[in-house]
């Protein structure tokens, strides 16, 4: 059985349907990316996964349980953990401050400070740095802090909001590698991405969102090859 | 760590206990009025440090915690317990104890009644954001204020006369130990960094599974108990309650305190009051030589020039701690 799964998805701003029908697995340890240009719903389907929209039509089903109407907070509780586009970091808090607020919802002290040094091997610049204000980090290191914070609630799933967003190839290249170091260690990953090209090298599956709709979905190295893709995400 | 902190209490207490008997002996009661004031104020600003500064929600409705607090403690003390203790025809020194004894329980149970208030007026409106907040307890200040008005048993407009006068330099600075040691120990726990993720960003504190209602529900309270406190002590040092004393200019006045402090910061709250109480009083000979009252004009000149140059307060989001580093505790 699929670790989540959603079903006929149809999320509304008011008004305005953002996504119609969207249906997608998510199998364990697995990276499944989504792609899709701007304004395609891609953020809005990792909001109504968080719980931060509701959905109008459709259910959520994770590891055997159904996630309508749960508010956000109880669904960290039951095993996903995002981060956030835009790096929703705390800016005038610590960045020890920042990671322990990741762990919110635990309590083994000892494993939070393994945890914690865990995510200091990942980004060794945050150790450096762990005594500083989040908000005097450089874009990069913010978008490392929030990848490191949503992993210290030790998720199930991982939800990745545009990681390369606003980001040097360099500093872009080392959070890719992290990523897939992190499920190399157990943790399935959904990872929205514009940047289709970055995001099909390292995931497993991908889906292809257009204007709300799901239009395409199959192995990630297949859609590499994908004529409509490569025209239209991959600018080759 | 625990029996630390007991010695760390009993001390306080020792200290308190004797300026008290000192002051008692040697302030003049104007001097003396203005070192209530200032504990009064330290306890308000304080507690609304903890919903305004830590939790970053804007709270204009302190004067009617506080009314609350102070009406309900005078009550409890006119209607029961000063008349208890008089009928019980104790010897004078066991009627003292008995009156600091039933000061403290009307303390608690005006503190207790406005925290109640917190809980019914904070659980609906705590889903709203920012200004829409601000209006809330803003009208809810007032509905008070204007309830009491109409109150007769507590003396409707005439104010409330007759409240013994219990409250004393100990008490006052009790509490003032009390919330600001509090405050300083919520900061650096697990529930106060709950608070101040809020305060930074509620989506991502939500995020990281933090129910953020619940928990700006419990700054409230906690923030409307202490104010409450502060109307108590306030109520039973003057002997008097007069409606008019808890406008929404009272609910200013606090938050003049935590935004001059700077939003925040616990030590700054503390200066900020004493500020705020003592500059008005020391402006006071000037009146004497201009023969106008120049006070109010040159007090609110301050402020002004105070927030313009800068506008993060005192003491910004520091503590006195930071900014003066032979004040910190060595062993952490």
């Amino acid at each position: 059985m699929s670790l989540l799964s959603v079903e006929n998805l149809t999320v509304a701003y008011g008004a305005i349907t953002a996504l119609r029908n969207v249906s997608l697995v998510v199998d364990t340890k697995e990276i499944v990316t989504l792609i899709g240009a701007n304004g395609a719903g891609k953020t809005t389907l990792l909001r109504t996964l968080s719980g931060l929209l509701q959905p109008s039509i459709g259910t959520i089903h994770f590891n055997g349980e159904n996630l309508s109407g749960k508010s956000p907070h109880l669904i960290v509780r039951s095993g996903i953990s995002c981060a956030p586009e835009g790096r929703g970091i705390f800016p005038n808090l610590s960045v020890e401050d920042n990671l322990e607020l990741g762990a919110f919802i635990r309590k083994d002290s000892k494993g939070i400070q393994k945890d914690k040094d865990f995510a200091f091997t990942l980004f060794p610049i945050l150790k450096e740095r762990r005594r500083q204000w989040a908000g005097t980090l450089s874009g990069g290191e913010q978008q490392m802090l929030t990848i490191s914070r949503a992993l210290m609630a030790r998720p199930k799933l991982l939800l990745l909001d545009e990681p390369s967003l606003g980001l040097a190839p360099q500093v872009m290249k080392q959070i890719f590698s992290v990523i897939q170091s992190i499920n190399a260690e157990g943790t399935t990953i959904l990872l929205v991405e514009q940047n289709a090209n970055m995001a099909l090298h390292i995931a497993h599956r991908a889906y292809v969102l257009e204007t709300g709709r799901i239009v395409l979905t199959d192995k990630a190295q297949a859609l590499l090859n994908h004529p409509d893709v490569k025209k239209a995400y991959l600018g080759t | 760590m625990v029996k630390k902190e007991i010695y760390l209490f009993g001390t306080v207490i020792a200290i308190l206990m004797f300026s008290q008997w000192i002051i008692s002996k040697t302030l003049n009661p104007y001097l003396f009025m203005i070192l209530m004031y200032c504990g009064i104020n330290i306890i308000l600003g304080v507690s609304l440090n903890i919903i305004n500064g830590l939790t970053g929600q804007f709270s204009i409705g302190h004067a009617g915690f506080m009314a609350i607090g102070g009406y309900v403690s005078a009550a409890f003390s006119f209607y029961f317990f000063a008349p208890w203790i008089s009928a019980m025809g104790l010897p004078f020194w066991l009627q003292t104890v008995g009156a600091h004894f039933f000061f403290l329980i009307s303390l608690f149970l005006g503190g207790l009644t406005a925290a109640g208030f917190g809980y019914v007026v904070g659980l609906p409106s705590l889903h709203l954001r920012g200004d829409y907040l601000g209006i809330v307890t803003l009208g809810f200040g007032e509905i008070i204020r204007v309830l009491i008005l109409n109150l007769d048993v507590i003396g409707g407009a005439r104010g409330f006369t007759g409240i013994p006068s219990w409250s004393n330099f100990f008490w006052v600075y009790f509490f003032v130990v009390c919330v600001v040691l509090l405050s300083f120990r919520l900061v650096r726990s697990y529930h106060g960094r709950a608070l101040l993720a809020i305060r930074e960003n509620e989506i991502a504190a939500e995020a990281m599974g933090i129910n953020i209602t619940a928990y700006k529900v419990k700054a409230f309270m906690l923030s409307s108990f202490f104010a409450g406190i502060a109307g108590g002590l306030f109520a039973h040092y003057i002997g008097y309650l007069n409606p008019s004393s808890f406008t929404f200019i009272k609910s200013f006045e606090a938050i003049v305190i935590v935004v001059l402090g700077g939003m925040g910061s616990i030590s700054g709250a503390v200066l900020a009051a004493l500020i705020t109480t003592i500059l008005p009083e020391a402006l006071r000979p000037l009146q004497e030589v201009t023969r106008l009252d120049f006070r109010m004009v040159i007090y609110p000149l301050l402020l002004l020039t105070l927030m313009l140059t800068r506008p993060q307060g005192i003491l910004g989001t520091k503590e006195i701690g930071d900014v003066l580093p032979f004040l910190k505790r060595k062993s952490r």
